[in-house]
């Protein structure tokens, strides 16, 4: 009686779509709850007239072919997920009709967490919850909402509490959260209690309509194929044994003082996309690097230090710098777990060559804020190559007779400055003075484009200067 | 030229951005996490959609039902995650939905590290996922390639209406170099496909179901007919001083960076050999590989990973050339020295 779905606008005339020569009838067998809630949703969709903006998620599960019957969208889903790929639907079009149709196997078991959050999320979108306290489609499994002591195949000798523990009422549980709008819980019983279902199938889907509001209906429903009754005794055992378990009844209703939530786009154009892109790019001043352009660089830097002492930042600083004299640069930090321990390092390379591997192993120069630095990378630093070192930390020199060192009391200088946290600072002024890397003209000009503590840049500009006067000093 | 300095992560962001991409849905994990970051930054503000989700199991079914609604749309993880998302990756494939995954791959198996890796090749080459399906994948070496890659991902997933991913590791995506960005997208493929809650589309459906065994026989066929065709159209690979040599050097991803510089310390001590970069990896450049094969007297695969790519290259050349393995594995990155040794090795060896 019920396995044949007709009349409905929302439904198919013929079933085109069902394999073999029966076009007409549904998949459902006689007296499964899923063909009357399908009525229920049909029926609502034509008088509200949403059918074509409707999009129906079928799940795994006897209701997989749904998409047989609903002449609307529709998208077939992985078990358990039909509410994040509602989700995804949704807000790729906020002004469909999203809906989420879930067994029990798939809501309760397997998607546990997808149905949680979603509602958590508080999603535009309907769920349809048939809870028929067995996996129908699988055949008859064991169900989370399967009651205590019922059999099935694999509860043979009756849902155990020690075992399996009890069943589940989702209903209650999502109604604990803050977001959702509508719960209730309904069954497919007798004609009444299907009558006030169709009541409540249509206050869910108008909430959706209307204020893009998150509901969650959750049908009791019989599969008298697997607990092998007939239709009549199975609906029978739905009002009397189940519906005792699961209480009917709404269980959260905030839909009179829920405000719509705002979930249009914004509308960003091609032209207004730079900005909102921050597709900002550096300027180069061809005149002032014009100088620099003929000579050899090929530096491979590795900066290490204490987490905080801006060593990662000295070298993007170098990098960002580079790149605005033309240079090819590469920066690779050390990363996770390497930073916990309270050490960071990072590879920077400058070059006027195509750069291959990032990571400097061999450095050109060692930028040393702390002992354990110098300890680790003392000698990795190629025969000729240069060790800068902050000696107003580290308590002893460098041993190393075949490479340059310059002993640079950063730290101090920087808190002289006022603050510890120019160290690097004072180093990149030093290096570049050093080694005439760049011009210090444009490195203190675009200094405020490449920090991101704005009200820190006159400070460290001063930082450079006094790094670069220290080697002056030297000089 | 003008530039902008930033990671490998946020560049594939943008690049994704400017390619219309305007949803995202992910799970953060080390050390793929700047591109949820970036998401988070910059989808709401250029009118895009993103959302933490509650699992990568979760993000990929976001990323299905968006794709079935006809948006672009990514996610993006590492080896953990990804192996998590491999079940909606197949639905993806089987419903031909396209789609761009960013897979920042780390130390395996299980926990493993954070340290970059190879070692998902095989999940994310070869199908991964249950059934007879592949993913288009494409392999940057650079911050630019990952914003490049980012838009031409895009192109990719729609033409062919299939999973496209950008596979890349921890070096790449924490990694800051330039970029030069190039011009957003004029127009996005009319998708009538699509499901979109509108009068058109109400008769569409993205599904990957086939009861019956004639159908889905029909539908495999269908998708190996048009993995075939990417296979004659899409591979793409980078050669470098491949003209005279005798020794080709094989690797992808941050690899290759590392070969070039001993390409090159090799060529000043007069040994001739060259280097092929795999940019896509499936389809993999069988062309250029059979072509260096006439006239190389050996391949080296160098990977980070337990000689997966290798397969790849042994399947093309079968047996005309002998092809040897240099690999690291567990974070460990091959240096420009121990690639130079190895070829002095095999070259006294042969
Ligand atoms: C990942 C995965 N695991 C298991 C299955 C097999 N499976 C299909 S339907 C189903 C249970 C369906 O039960 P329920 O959600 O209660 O829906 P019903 O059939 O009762 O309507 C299972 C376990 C699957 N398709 N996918
Ligand atoms: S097996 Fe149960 S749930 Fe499935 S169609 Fe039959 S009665 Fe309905």
């Amino acid at each position: 009686m019920n396995n044949i779905l007709k009349k409905s606008a929302s439904f198919y005339d013929v079933y085109e779509r069902r394999p073999g020569a029966d076009k007409l009838t549904t998949t459902y067998c006689p007296g499964c709850g899923h063909g009357v809630l399908h009525k229920l949703i049909a029926e609502a969709l034509d008088d509200f007239g949403v059918r074509e903006k409707t999009i129906f998620i079928s799940p795994v599960g006897c209701s997989v072919f749904a998409y047989y019957y609903f002449h609307t969208g529709n998208v077939q889903v992985a078990h358990g997920r039909a509410p994040a790929a509602a989700t995804g639907i949704k807000r790729a079009h906020p002004d469909s009709v999203v809906i989420s149709y879930q067994g029990d196997g798939d809501l309760a078991a397997i998607g546990t967490a997808e149905i949680i959050h979603a509602a958590n999320r508080g999603e535009g979108i309907t769920v349809f919850f048939v809870n028929n306290a067995i996996y129908g489609m699988t055949g008859g499994q064991m169900a989370p909402t399967t009651l205590v002591g019922q059999k099935t195949m694999t509860s043979p000798r009756g849902r155990s509490v020690n075992n399996e523990g009890y069943p589940i009422r989702m209903s209650e549980v999502i109604a604990t959260l803050k977001a959702p709008v509508f719960i209730e819980r309904v069954m497919i019983g007798d004609t009444k209690s299907t009558m006030h279902a169709r009541q409540t199938v249509r206050k869910a889907l108008k909430l959706q309509i209307e204020k893009n509001a998150f509901s969650f209906i959750e049908v009791l429903s019989a599969c008298p194929s697997n607990m092998k009754l007939t239709p009549s005794r199975s609906k029978q055992w739905v009002k009397e044994v189940l519906a005792d378990y699961f209480p009917l009844g709404v269980k959260k209703d905030v839909s009179e003082e829920f405000e719509p939530k705002d979930i249009s786009r914004l509308v960003v154009s091609n032209s207004e996309l730079p900005d909102a892109l921050n597709l900002e790019t550096a300027k180069v001043d061809s005149e002032k690097i014009a100088p620099y352009r003929e000579k050899k660089i090929n530096e491979e830097i590795k900066v290490a230090g204490f987490g905080g002492q801006g060593v990662l930042s000295l070298g993007t600083v170098l990098s960002e710098m580079g790149m605005r004299h033309d240079y090819q640069v590469s920066w690779l930090p050390s990363y996770g777990p390497e930073m916990r321990g309270g050490t960071a390092n990072c590879s920077v390379k400058i070059s006027q060559k195509k750069i291959g591997s990032p990571l400097v192993a061999n450095p050109t120069i060692l930028i040393a804020m702390n002992r354990p630095s110098l300890d680790k990378f003392e000698n990795d630093v190629i025969s000729g190559g240069l060790i800068i070192y902050d000696n107003s930390l580290i308590d002893r020199k460098p041993v190393r007779d075949d490479v340059e060192i310059i002993a640079i009391p950063a730290t101090k200088m920087a808190d002289e400055l006022g603050n510890t946290k120019a160290a690097n600072m004072v180093i990149v002024g030093a290096l570049i003075e050093y080694k005439d890397l760049m011009s210090q003209e444009v490195v203190l000009e675009s200094l405020g484009d490449v920090l991101k503590r704005k009200n820190l840049v006159e400070l460290n500009q001063k930082a450079i200067l006094r790094g670069a006067e220290f080697i002056n000093n030297l000089k | 030229m003008a530039k902008q300095f930033l990671k490998g992560n946020v560049a594939v962001v943008k690049g994704a951005i400017l390619a219309g991409c305007r949803a995202y849905y992910g799970y953060p994990i080390t050390p793929a996490s700047e591109i949820a970051h970036a998401a988070a930054m910059y989808m709401p503000l250029t009118g895009g959609t993103f959302v933490q989700a509650e699992s990568e199991i979760a993000a990929i079914n976001m990323v299905y039902g968006a794709a079935s609604a006809g948006e672009r749309v990514m996610t993006a993880s590492s080896g953990p995650g990804i192996s998590l998302k491999q079940e909606g990756v197949s639905y993806c494939a089987g419903a031909e939905l396209p789609c761009v995954i960013v897979d920042v791959v780390r130390g395996g198996p299980g926990l493993g590290n954070i340290a970059p890796e190879q070692s998902d090749y095989n999940q994310v080459v070869k199908g991964g996922g249950h059934g007879n399906y592949k993913c288009i994948v494409l392999a940057p070496n650079s911050v630019q390639e990952m914003c490049d890659f980012g838009m031409l991902a895009f192109d990719l997933a729609d033409k062919y209406r299939n999973p496209v991913y950008v596979l890349t590791d921890g070096f790449i995506g924490q990694m800051m170099e330039p970029v030069e960005f190039p011009e957003p997208v004029e127009k996005i493929p009319e998708k009538s496909w699509a499901v979109k809650g509108t009068k058109e589309t109400s008769d569409n459906l993205i599904t990957s179901i086939e009861l019956d065994p004639d159908d889905l026989e029909r539908h495999n066929q269908k998708l190996q007919q048009k993995y075939a065709i990417i296979e004659e159209q899409e591979q793409r690979a980078e050669e470098y001083r491949t003209d005279d040599a005798e020794i080709i050097l094989i690797g992808y991803g941050i690899i290759s960076r590392i070969m070039q510089t001993a390409v090159d310390n090799l060529r000043e001590e007069g040994v001739k050999v060259g280097m092929l970069r795999p940019i896509t990896l499936f389809p993999f450049p069988k062309k250029s590989v059979t072509k260096l094969a006439k006239s190389a007297k050996f391949f080296l695969t160098v990977e980070m990973s337990n000689g997966q790519l290798i397969d790849d290259v042994r399947l093309t050349i079968e047996g005309n050339v002998p092809v040897y393995l240099y690999n690291r594995m567990g974070g460990n990155v091959p240096s420009i020295k121990e690639i130079h040794d190895e070829v002095m090795k095999l070259m006294r060896l042969s």
